[in-house]
Formats: C-alpha cells, sequence, structure tokens
C-alpha cells in the first residue's frame, strides 16, 4: 500500500541525510583534533541559515551563490570563536570547553530569538517547487541540489585533509601534538583553523539546507542532535563513519515518518543511537577501545 | 658558534633541573651530550628547541639570540628536534609524515630532500605508503631522523636514538649518525650511550644534575679514569 511511496521516501531521506552528513563532518572534524564536543555547532547553523535568508530577502542572493560569501565569514568567525573565547578558557580541561560551548549555544540562541523573534521563516525561491522526474520519483531540485551539494563539500574537505599540508598538519595535531610541535606546526593556530572549518563547513550545510527548509531560533537544536548522532554511529572522528552515518540516519528518518506518521520521524533516529550504544559503542566504523 | 647557550637555568614549577649549563656547538659539528637519567638533558632539548622556557641564561642560535623563542620559530631558524620516544605520526603514512618534516622549514626542497632521505634510510621508502603507527621501533626512529632531515637543519638534535633499539640497531644507527654529518648538519647528540657516542661525536659535555660536570674533546673524555669508573664501571 505505501510501496509507492517508499522509494521517493528513501530518496528524500538520503537528500536530508545528506546535510545530517555534511554538519555532522564538521562536527567530527573539530571533535577528533580538539577533541571537544563542541556544543554550540547548532546554533551557528542557525545563524548560518538566518544569514543565508537574509542575503535572500534583502539583498536577492540566492542561497546557492551565499555559499561563497558565507563560507569565508563563517571560517574567520569560527577562528576567532576558538581563538579569542574557547580557547582562552581551555586551561587544559576539556568540561571547561564543554561549558564553553554549551554558553555560546545558549548566548547565541537568545540573541537569535530577541533580534528576530521565534517566528518560523523559509524563503519561496523560484525553485522550490520545481521538481524533477527520476523515473522512480519526483524529488524537488533543491533536494537533489542540496544532496550532491553535501557529497561535493565532504569529497573538498576529505581532499583538504589529505592532499593539503594544512590538512596533513591537522591530522598530526590531532594525534600527536608534541611531534607536530617539533616539525614547526603552530598547534593553536591549527586548532582555531579546524574549528574555522568546521564552522564553514555548518555555513554550507544552511545555504544547501534554506531552499527546503525553514529557520526559527530553535533550528540549531534539531540538527545538532542529530549530528552528534550521526557523529557517535559513525564512530567519533571518524569521516567515512560520518558520512555513511549522516545518510542512513536521513533514510531512517524518512521511513519512520512514513510509517509512524511525520511528527514521529525522528524517533527512529533515537532508537539507532540506543542500540548502537548499547551494542557497539565505538561506532560503524570507529577504532577499537 | 651555531650555537651557544650561557648560564642555562631551568624547571619545572618550583623545581630546579639545570641549575647551570653553558655549552657551544659549531657548523657541522657533532656534539654529545651524556649524563644520566634525570641529569637534564632532556629539560635542555626542550629548551633548545623551544618547547620550554628557561628561568634564566641565554641561548643564541646561528648568530641570533633565541632565548624564548617557541618551536616553530626554532625549527624555521634550523634548529630542529628528533624527540626521545620518536614522536612520528602514527596515522599517517611514511611520506606523509616526512613531508610533514618540511611543513615550517625546506618546502620547495621537499623532493629533492624525500630522495636524499630515502638514500640514507632505504627501508623507509620500502614503507612509504605503510601507516607510521605499524613500523617497527627502529624504522621509526629512522623515520623520525628522516623528518628531522626533510628540514633542512643547520643543527639537528637526535634525543635518545638508541633508546629502545637491539645492539645491532643500535650499531647501525651510530654509523647513520656519522653519515648525518657528511650531509651537512651539526648534530647534537643526546645518549645514555656513553661510548658510541663519544665515537662518533669530536666533543663532549657530561651533564650531571643539572651541571656540566665535564667536558672536551671526546677522545679525551673516552679516556678520562673519572668518566671510566662512573659510567662504564672500569
Amino acid at each position: 500500500m505505501l510501496g509507492g511511496l517508499l522509494v521517493p521516501a528513501v530518496i528524500n531521506g538520503l537528500a536530508l541525510g545528506a546535510i545530517y552528513a555534511l554538519t555532522a563532518l564538521g562536527l567530527t572534524l573539530i571533535y577528533g583534533v580538539l577533541h571537544i564536543i563542541n556544543f554550540a555547532h547548532g546554533s551557528l547553523l542557525m545563524l548560518a541559515l538566518y544569514a543565508a535568508l537574509f542575503l535572500y530577502t534583502l539583498g536577492g542572493v540566492d542561497p546557492y551563490v551565499a555559499i561563497l560569501v558565507l563560507m569565508p565569514a563563517f571560517f574567520a568567525a569560527g577562528y576567532v570563536l576558538q581563538r579569542l573565547v574557547i580557547q582562552p578558557a581551555w586551561h587544559g580541561r576539556d568540561e571547561n570547553v564543554l561549558l564553553v560551548t554549551l554558553g555560546l549555544a545558549i548566548v547565541i540562541d537568545n540573541l537569535a530569538l530577541w533580534l528576530w523573534t521565534s517566528t518560523t521563516r523559509s524563503i519561496d525561491s523560484r525553485y522550490a517547487f520545481e521538481v524533477v522526474d527520476l523515473g522512480v520519483a519526483f524529488i524537488p531540485i533543491a533536494k537533489l541540489v542540496g544532496f550532491f551539494g553535501a557529497l561535493a563539500f565532504g569529497a573538498l574537505l576529505w581532499a583538504l585533509m589529505t592532499f593539503t599540508d594544512l590538512g596533513k598538519a591537522i591530522r598530526a595535531v590531532a594525534r600527536e601534538r608534541e611531534g607536530a610541535r617539533l616539525v614547526g606546526v603552530r598547534v593553536e593556530h591549527i586548532y582555531a583553523m579546524t574549528f574555522g572549518i568546521g564552522t564553514a563547513m555548518v555555513a554550507a550545510a544552511a545555504c544547501l539546507l534554506l531552499p527546503t527548509f525553514y529557520v526559527t531560533p530553535q533550528v540549531g537544536y534539531a540538527f545538532v542532535l542529530v549530528a552528534f548522532t550521526t557523529v557517535v554511529l559513525g564512530g567519533m572522528g571518524s569521516f567515512p563513519g560520518a558520512l555513511f552515518a549522516g545518510l542512513l540516519l536521513g533514510v531512517v528518518e524518512a521511513l519512520c515518518g512514513l510509517y509512524l506518521g511525520e511528527s514521529l520521524g525522528q524517533i527512529g533516529i533515537f532508537v539507532v543511537f540506543i542500540l548502537m550504544v548499547l551494542f557497539r559503542p565505538t561506532g560503524l566504523f570507529g577504532a577499537r577501545a | 658558534m651555531l650555537l651557544e647557550v650561557d648560564g642555562l637555568k631551568a624547571g619545572y614549577g618550583l623545581v630546579p633541573v639545570l641549575r647551570n649549563v653553558s655549552l657551544q656547538a659549531g657548523p657541522g659539528e657533532i656534539i654529545a651530550v651524556l649524563g644520566a637519567n634525570g641529569a637534564g638533558k632532556s629539560t635542555l632539548n626542550r629548551i633548545l628547541s623551544g618547547l620550554l622556557r628557561p628561568w634564566e641564561g641565554v641561548v643564541r642560535f646561528d648568530g641570533v639570540d633565541t632565548t624564548g623563542a617557541d618551536a616553530s620559530q626554532m625549527v624555521a631558524a634550523g634548529l630542529i628536534h628528533v624527540p626521545e620516544g620518536r614522536r612520528v605520526f602514527p596515522n599517517m603514512n611514511v611520506r606523509e609524515n616526512l613531508e610533514l618534516g618540511s611543513y615550517r622549514r625546506g618546502r620547495q626542497d621537499r623532493a629533492r630532500n624525500l630522495e636524499r632521505v630515502f638514500g640514507i634510510f632505504p627501508r623507509l621508502k620500502e614503507r612509504v605508503h605503510q601507516l607510521a603507527g605499524t613500523l617497527s621501533g627502529g624504522e621509526q626512529q629512522m623515520l623520525a631522523i628522516g623528518r628531522g632531515l626533510m628540514g633542512n637543519p643547520k643543527l639537528l638534535i637526535l634525543d635518545e636514538p638508541s633508546l629502545g633499539l637491539s645492539p645491532l640497531l643500535v650499531e647501525e644507527m651510530f654509523g647513520l649518525i656519522s653519515r648525518i654529518r657528511e650531509e651537512g648538519p651539526g648534530v647534537l647528540l643526546v645518549e645514555q650511550n656513553v661510548v658510541q657516542s663519544l665515537t662518533v661525536a669530536s666533543r663532549g659535555y657530561l651533564l650531571e644534575n643539572g651541571r656540566v660536570a665535564m667536558e672536551g674533546a671526546a677522545d679525551f673524555l673516552l679516556n678520562d679514569p673519572e668518566l671510566k669508573k662512573a659510567y662504564l664501571g672500569l
């Protein structure tokens, strides 16, 4: 009975899952190098969504074009945030950073609420209702762009980490800080670069997401919880893990939405999460404990 | 002089480790810094490479006062520290480890230096795509030294390079140290292995309790009756 809806649901799930994956890539990168859970990740996503929204409504800038502006801007913001707020609060204790990022999230969310109220907003871009016929299903163009865009940025991040000196320095700092210092890597600079890159990934995710989604000051929470789940499911710090887990969770959510009703879609995500923590706590692609 | 250290005092918290250390190294020279565990060798290295600030004293490298400079500045100046325990990047392959050796210095010579390092350590070339964490202890030591050579060092600090190696590999390692000197850089060899270090070095310093207890030409130290008695049990 639901068979005809199954394929479109899976495709929609993959599209949303790719955005989850992109958000989680930033989070897992920051965790892998700085060994901190960035609770402000969702709030930064929310800020990026508002930035893209206002660029569109006030400046007429297409969200996909806005990537070119918002990625560098959010990279810079992330760099400065790490250097001026998070690093000075560290004092060698990771729980300090946990509290600082949580505090940042609360401040950013409430500032957004104060500035822009809790009104739910969205953009009515010209391709919001355009669909393509994939043969098995009709899918909005914006979702297709979001899917391939997210994969492309994931690939870009992988290439950066694999082929550039910056990427190699980031991987070196992640596992062997003193060794990295001794080849002349400025570790504090690499921490801030990592935080900046993770934040830039969030900006890309926001621009890809905006045409098919909505914005409220609370929108970050929905994503950051799923992003945490994605990171744990994929194995903390694992890139392929985050990518696979993001796509998987997108499909799980879509299928639960289909069979249990739209509002219960996210139940599946957390059921998967609980099962994962019970039976394979290192994650799908996690290193041995 | 390439390196001049004068009146160095340093420690951790309130505990002094170096009480008064002065030493010199000329360009292209192999200097041995000897001493038992706890004599202050590692603390001296950490100061020279910019990982630790001294309490008092002056470090001059290549004619410039570098007291208190950080590690990236020291690498940029050409002082490269191959640390005790190797500190290679376990999650990266041999080639990537070597490439990062020229992160701060010698980047334009990367391709040439890679071939040079593979010439000195053919075993690294065989294992070029292997993760550093899966190499044997001796291979990791070669990789750490090779990584140091990638940055065109003027002075290479080798911190206990023979530690944890089998006797045969220790022989090989000391042979390679002489070979490295032919390549140009000066070497500060920090070791517990007194006889072999003094055999390859031209001069030596003996640290005891944070002070230079004895210094001089290598063959002079080798034949010193006090040193023989204290360190070789002869």
